[in-house]
């Protein structure tokens, strides 16, 4: 097996990068896949909490590029997956202590023993989100339905091209249906037309994304979440399965009942 | 004005983001095109009679890539 190398970028904070990382990981694991996920963040480590495994860590990421530690003495294994590993990023280091070379070099040593290496970067177009970028065979922008998150993700897109890396694929995360109904939200159409890229997930905002980090255990698993499902079908995507789209103006509940019934949707 | 006069944010979003995003990507600013678009004219003047305010200078996007759309009219000149 040889590694396909994964990168979630975005440009701006905060529209979901970890979660979606954590989600993806767990996803691919559920189904059968050897994953190991990278969080690129130095200086400001978060991937641990949201998968439940902050208790865990010895070495991280710098330890193994500083020669402290071997890979695998950094890798930890998840609780529920045992084919699920993290590599944590350094807290308290600098981040000039990663450079692009050092993250291809240990994307290079999984490789052979891995279906999916899954790298969460951290914000921004400065040097950590080149490290995370550097290895990837394939980048996934993520970005929600909102003007500023939009014009970063076209500057990541921007950059992504004048570097060769292809052009990425796009996770729309946090869309709110009943606002897109409304004309008060950009639809899924809207950002595809603005940004000129390929989808390959919508996600719905969902209750359920801040309750699953709460507890340590992405969204994934809660098998009743509309964000869970939305990203178990970007996983199978991602697998090269062709999965349709989720219809995301379903209502549900006694007022989508009688909707459906009086015909109304 | 009122709730139901307002236009919905979703379109104001879509056409703010669609001039910013031409901008970032072209790196111009629109003060910049202002000044292409008069040093352009000027060019343009020295050979033949236009009329400018007739002219419409912009960029357009198309998928990822922006292109400098030009619609000059031309004057008839009349031949002694």
């Amino acid at each position: 097996m040889t590694a396909q190398v994964i990168t979630v970028t975005s440009g701006k904070g905060g529209v979901g990068k970890t979660t979606a990382v954590a989600n993806l990981a767990n996803a691919l694991a559920m189904d059968g896949r050897k994953v190991v996920c990278i969080d690129g963040d130095i200086g400001l480590r978060n991937l641990d909490v949201i998968m439940g495994l902050e208790n865990r860590i010895v070495y991280d990421i710098v330890d193994v590029i500083e020669g402290r530690c071997k890979l695998k003495q950094a890798m930890i294994r998840d609780k529920h997956y045992p084919d699920m590993y993290l590599i944590p990023a350094a807290q308290t280091r600098d981040k000039n202590a990663v450079s692009p070379s050092d993250m291809i070099r240990i994307c290079n040593d999984l490789r052979p023993d891995t279906d999916f290496v899954i790298i969460d970067s951290p914000a921004g177009i400065e040097r950590g989100f080149r490290n995370a970028i550097a290895p990837a065979d394939r980048v996934l922008v993520i970005t929600n339905p909102e003007v500023s998150a939009v014009r970063d993700a076209d500057r990541v897109v921007g950059i992504l091209e004048a570097e060769e890396k292809g052009s990425p694929a796009l996770i729309l995360n946090r869309l709110n249906p009943v606002m897109v109904r409304n004309n008060d939200m950009l639809s899924a159409e809207d950002v595809l037309d603005l940004l000129g890229i390929k989808l390959i997930g919508v996600v719905p905002e969902d209750e359920s994304v801040i309750i699953g980090s709460n507890r340590g255990a992405p969204v994934v698993t809660d098998p009743k979440s509309r964000a869970g499902q939305a990203f178990r079908n970007i996983a199978k995507r991602i697998q090269g399965q062709d999965v349709p789209f989720m219809d995301l103006d379903q209502q549900t509940g006694l007022w989508g009942a009688i909707q459906r019934l009086t015909g109304r949707k | 004005m009122g709730f139901f006069s307002r236009k919905r944010s979703a379109s104001s979003a879509k056409e703010r983001l669609q001039l910013v995003l031409v901008h970032d990507r072209t790196d111009l600013t629109p003060a910049q095109l202002e000044a292409l678009k008069n040093d352009l004219l000027k060019a343009i003047s020295n050979y033949i009679d236009i009329d400018p305010d007739a002219v419409q200078i912009g960029l357009e996007r198309d998928g990822r890539s922006q292109r400098l759309v030009a619609d000059i009219p031309l004057r008839n000149v009349t031949r002694q």
